[in-house]
C-alpha cells in the first residue's frame, strides 16, 4: 500500500442500519480491511433521523489525507451532508457519493482497499446503480 | 444595545432575539398541529423536531447573544442543522444561515435588507432541496411571502405592514398546497394520496414569518 486510503462514510437514519451497513461492506472486502469506514447513524436525539454532529465527526475519524466519500440513505441525511459542505464543515476531501446506500458502501470499500482514489472509489459506488437484480 | 430603533432600520439584533423568542414559543404552541400534519404524509415528527430546534436555538443565542442581525440568523441556523434532526433541520439551516451572511456585519438594516438576506436564504432552499413552486413544500409558502414583502415594501408600506402581508402570504400559500400532489420528500412517495393535506413544512413557514410580523408590530 502505497499512501493513505480513501475513507467512507455512511449516513443512515438509522443508527442500526449504518452500522450494520458498514460491518457488511468491511466484511465482504476480505484481506483490505484497513479502510477506514465510519457509520454516523440517527438523529441528535438517538432516534430514526440525521445528527450532523455525527456525520462531521465520523468524516473527520476517517480522513486520513486521501478524501472522504460520503454515502447517505434519504432525504434528511442527503441534505444534511449537503448543508455540511456547502459551510465548509466536513474535511475538505469529504464528498457526498451518489450512489445506492447498501450496494454503494460495498462497492465503495472495496475500492478503496485497492488504494484507489476518491473519483474511483465514488465512480464504483455510483456504478453500483447499474447492478440490475432481474 | 439599547438604543431606540432607527425607524428606518428596525432590523437588529434585539429584534431578532425578540422574533426567536416568539417562534420558539410558536413552535412549541404548535408542535403537536405540526406533527398531526406531518403524520398522514410524512413521518410524524416535524413538530418535535422544529420543537427541539428552535428551542435549542434559543438557548445557544441566549447564552452567546450575537450583536448583529446577521450574526442571530446564522447562529439559529447553525443550531437548527446540528440538533432538528429531519430535512428541515438543514433546509431552515440554510435559510437562515445563508439569509445571515447575506446581512453580514450590518449592525441594523431596513426591511428591504432583511428581505434581500431571506431571498438569500430563500435560493438557498431551493438550490439545497431542487424543489419548486408547486412541489408542495416550505417554498409554496416562503416565495409568496417574499413577493407580498416586496409588493408591500415598495408600495411604501413600513416594515410591521409589509411584513403582516407577507405573513398573510405565507399562510394562504401553506392553505395552498392541500390540493397539491406532493413532489419532495418522504410525502412524494404517496403519490395521489398525499393530495388533501396541508403541507407540514409549508406551515411552520408560514409559522415563522407570522412571527417576524408579530415582532414588527410590537415595536410599533
Amino acid at each position: 500500500m502505497s499512501g493513505p486510503l480513501v475513507g467512507v462514510v455512511l449516513v443512515s437514519h438509522s443508527a442500526q442500519v449504518a452500522t450494520a451497513v458498514a460491518d457488511l461492506a468491511a466484511g465482504l472486502t476480505g484481506g483490505g480491511g484497513d479502510v477506514p469506514v465510519a457509520p454516523a447513524g440517527g438523529g441528535p436525539d438517538g432516534g430514526l433521523g440525521t445528527s450532523s454532529d455525527l456525520i462531521a465527526a465520523a468524516a473527520r475519524s476517517v480522513d486520513r489525507g486521501a478524501g472522504v466519500a460520503v454515502l447517505a440513505d434519504l432525504g434528511s441525511a442527503v441534505l444534511t451532508v449537503k448543508a455540511l459542505l456547502a459551510d465548509d464543515e466536513l474535511p475538505s476531501g469529504a464528498r457526498l457519493v451518489d450512489a445506492p446506500f447498501l450496494e454503494g458502501a460495498v462497492a465503495a470499500v472495496v475500492t478503496a482497499s485497492t488504494g484507489a482514489d476518491l473519483d474511483a472509489v465514488a465512480a464504483a459506488a455510483a456504478d453500483a446503480y447499474t447492478y440490475r437484480k432481474t | 444595545m439599547n438604543a431606540t430603533p432607527d425607524p428606518e432600520a428596525p432590523v437588529d439584533a434585539a429584534f431578532l432575539r425578540r422574533w426567536l423568542d416568539t417562534a420558539a414559543s410558536v413552535m412549541e404552541r404548535e408542535a403537536s398541529r405540526l406533527t398531526e400534519l406531518d403524520s398522514p404524509i410524512g413521518d410524524a415528527d416535524h413538530g418535535t423536531n422544529m420543537r427541539r430546534g428552535f428551542l435549542a436555538a434559543r438557548t445557544a443565542v441566549e447564552q452567546e447573544p450575537p450583536q448583529t442581525p446577521g450574526g442571530v440568523l446564522v447562529l439559529v441556523g447553525r443550531t437548527l442543522i446540528s440538533t432538528v434532526g429531519g430535512a428541515s433541520g438543514p433546509l431552515y439551516g440554510t435559510l437562515l444561515r445563508r439569509a445571515g451572511k447575506d446581512l453580514g456585519e450590518e449592525q441594523a438594516v431596513p426591511a428591504a435588507r432583511l428581505r434581500d438576506g431571506l431571498r438569500a436564504g430563500v435560493d438557498g432552499v431551493a438550490a439545497l432541496g431542487g424543489a419548486v413552486p408547486g412541489d408542495k413544500t416550505m417554498l409554496d409558502a416562503l416565495l409568496p411571502a417574499l413577493d407580498a414583502l416586496t409588493g408591500a415594501l415598495d408600495a411604501g408600506g413600513g416594515a410591521a405592514d409589509a411584513l403582516a402581508a407577507a405573513a398573510a402570504a405565507a399562510d394562504e400559500g401553506a392553505k395552498a398546497t392541500i390540493p397539491l400532489r406532493a413532489r419532495k420528500g418522504r410525502a412524494s412517495y404517496l403519490g395521489e394520496r398525499s393530495i388533501g393535506h396541508q403541507d407540514p413544512g409549508a406551515t411552520s413557514s408560514a409559522l415563522l414569518i407570522a412571527a417576524l410580523a408579530d415582532t414588527a408590530r410590537e415595536d410599533g
